[in-house]
């Protein structure tokens, strides 16, 4: 804004067509995306698995879901021999700040359906599955759709286009639980029991679903495999920069003028997609502060929008890419409620398995609620960042730290904020506890310090 | 928030068993639809959640003997059914209402001022004395662009103002399409800065 730079405009790959041409149906899927082109290309004649998984290694596609792990190595560690191996598409898109995979599967469900059959063909599966949140109803019934519309052309099932390889795809849908997105918890919740992450390793690519090796991958990640393949891996990394290449749907939500999904190279800066796509803040108004992967990444605030869009400059900066979810937040956003709101998330979603998650969430809850109610003490904000620190690293899963570091990060950034809440919230407490004790109540106040003083001790004491 | 560990037990009661099939009704209909489930997978376990959504699409929810039913015809035990129903936000182990209203009110909707559109619509339930609806607040839905909105019925509706609230309990309570052309999905739908949704 105001400077003679060009801002980065979006570069629609992935969303090609998206409200503008008919890319959902097969037959719009063909001819206006040039569908399926990738998989024929690799049927006829059948090209070795291997150098599917070989070309994906070589684009440097790394997961779009958060982890950011690269692709090809991933689905190198599938095992080879004669067991039953799985694809499975985590579609069970749940973390606040993130609506990328809704709209994929949406315009273009049949993009998602060739990936699923090139990731399974790459690693020899034989079942694939597409675990979609249960709340997803119009884009589980988009992708249920495209499924059976891939089955009837013979896409699907015995002897795909008339080659030795066949598959099955089945789309599963959950039923509300956040956890599930975690990819051991997934497993567990798509053989049907209660969606607890696992004990690693064995990891799932040796031991997966029905304990079978088990390759996961992002909806995003997936639906980028068939442009890969058709148009090679030099192309793929034309886009982006050397550690972060290609394209990546950006969701940008919270308090901007133009909210929504846009596709950019990897390496732009932040500013030009919060700012120059999204519209930024209300004239007027400020950044706070954003996260740039999701809620569950640590906060960054203004003076890092000019940082370049990339796993290794948000992660150099102390946060994290994530699944490119920005949220923002002006200067009109209250901190407390803020970071209550969002621990409450993790409070409700945690699978209460393990007791620095489960604890550590309600806890975390609960001390922000102190602090609002005029019941806390200084010494409860260093409390606060000490159960952070405490959750982190020392669960099964990463549910527990996705709340403690962003709260780490807000409490870092601005302790005043909590101080003064902390403060004010006192303040209205001591009013009230000076006030007459009614009958029947208890004459206790709170004295200097904010230490609970007991009955008949004089005031002033 | 998973429940069910946090319940009390009555442990008199003899645990259940997995039931006869001779002696549990099902409707035919259920039926079909719970075993269709079941052959679509490797291990029939995995036909638990929708097996359990198809119950309580029939029932309005989890109850005791839906989850009977659905034993019998899976041949599993009802306590491995209900530890997975207690699990699942969408699973419903109370007669709380057979439809819903999901208003999101977590971080990105939050920003958005989601808590005052909730807390209207509930307002607006009670005035207009909506039954056999579940209204609650719900956790990130995915369409943070759309915020603050809500999932009626699995339909997503929004960017969502306090003024639409009495307007959409109104539809919801009349079986009406709630906000036209205002849903995900609706023929032309955009949102009102012109992004696609």
């Amino acid at each position: 804004m105001g400077d003679a730079r060009l801002m980065a405009e979006e570069i629609r790959i992935i969303t090609a067509g998206f409200g503008e041409k008919d890319v959902r149906s097969i037959d719009g899927y063909i001819e206006n995306a040039g569908g399926y082109a990738a998989m024929r290309k690799v049927f006829a004649p059948p090209v070795d698995p291997d150098a599917l998984v070989k070309e994906i290694d070589e684009s440097g596609l790394r997961g779009r879901g958060g982890a950011g792990f690269a692709t090809g190595k991933k689905a190198s560690f599938i095992p080879k021999g004669e067991q039953t191996r799985f694809l499975t598409c985590n579609a069970d898109e749940s973390e606040p700040g993130t609506f990328k995979d809704r709209q994929l599967m949406q315009y273009c469900p049949h993009r998602l359906v060739e990936g699923c059959i090139l990731a399974s063909y790459s690693i020899g599966a034989s079942f694939a599955f597409i675990y979609i949140r249960g709340e997803y109803e119009l884009q589980a019934e988009t992708v249920e759709q495209a499924v059976r519309e891939a089955y009837e052309r013979g896409f699907l099932g015995e002897n795909i286009l008339g080659s030795r390889y066949s598959l099955e795809l089945v789309v599963h849908r959950g039923a509300g639980a956040y956890i599930c997105g975690e990819e051991s918890a997934l497993l567990d919740s798509l053989e049907g029991k209660r969606g607890n992450p696992r004990l690693k390793p064995p990891f799932p690519a040796i031991k997966g679903l029905y304990q079978g090796p088990t390759l996961i991958n992002n909806v995003e990640t997936l639906s980028n495999v068939p442009l890969i393949i058709e148009r090679g891996a030099k192309w793929w990394r034309s886009f982006g920069t050397e550690k972060s290449p290609g394209t990546k749907v950006v969701s940008v939500s919270g308090n901007v003028q133009r909210p929504g999904n846009y596709e950019v190279e990897l390496g732009v800066p932040a500013r030009d997609i919060i700012e120059g796509l999204a519209g930024g803040v209300a004239p007027g108004r400020r950044v706070k502060f954003w996260h740039p992967g999701g809620s569950s990444s640590p906060v960054l605030l203004e003076e890092h929008l000019d940082l370049p869009f990339d796993y290794e400059s948000m992660a150099r900066a102390g946060s994290m890419l994530g699944t490119a979810s920005v949220i923002v937040a002006d200067d009109t956003v209250e901190v407390v409620p803020y970071a209550k709101r969002l621990a409450q998330f993790y409070r409700h979603e945690s699978c209460g398995k393990c007791v620095p998650c489960r604890e550590g969430t309600n806890w975390t809850v609960k001390m922000l609620e102190r602090i609002e109610n005029g019941d806390a003490t200084p010494m409860d904000l260093d409390i606060m960042g000490e159960v952070q620190q405490n959750i982190e690293g020392n669960c099964l899963c990463v549910l527990g730290d996705s709340m403690a570091m962003p709260v780490r990060s807000l409490l870092k950034h601005f302790r005043e904020d909590f101080a003064e809440v902390m403060e004010a919230g006192r303040f209205s407490a001591d009013e009230l506890a000076s006030e007459p004790a009614g009958e029947g109540s208890v004459d206790v106040r709170i004295g200097e310090g904010g230490r609970l003083v007991a009955p008949g001790t004089p005031t002033g004491a | 928030m998973s429940t069910g560990w946090d319940q009390p037990v009555d442990l008199w009661k003899e645990p259940a068993e997995i039931p006869d099939p001779a002696e549990v009704d099902v409707p035919a209909e259920l039926r079909a639809q719970i075993e269709d489930y079941m052959r679509r997978y490797p291990d029939y376990h995995s036909a638990a959640i929708p097996a359990l959504m198809a119950a309580q699409k029939h029932y309005g929810w989890c109850s005791d003997e839906a989850i009977k039913q659905v034993a019998a015809v899976m041949q599993v035990t009802p306590a491995y059914l209900s530890s997975v129903a207690t699990f699942y936000d969408m699973l419903r182990t109370k007669p709380v209402g057979s439809r819903y209203v999901y208003v999101c009110t977590s971080v990105a909707c939050h920003l958005r001022q989601a808590a005052d559109v909730y807390a209207a619509i509930e307002e607006a339930a009670e005035m207009i004395g909506l039954e056999d609806v579940e209204i609650r607040e719900s956790e990130c839905l995915g369409a943070c662009d759309m915020a603050p909105m809500a999932s009626v019925d699995g339909r997503y509706v929004g960017p969502l103002e306090r003024e639409d609230a009495s307007g959409l309990v109104l539809a919801v309570k009349e079986g009406r399409e709630v906000l036209p052309g205002r849903g995900l999905g609706d023929p032309g739908y955009k949102l009102p800065w012109g992004t696609r949704a």
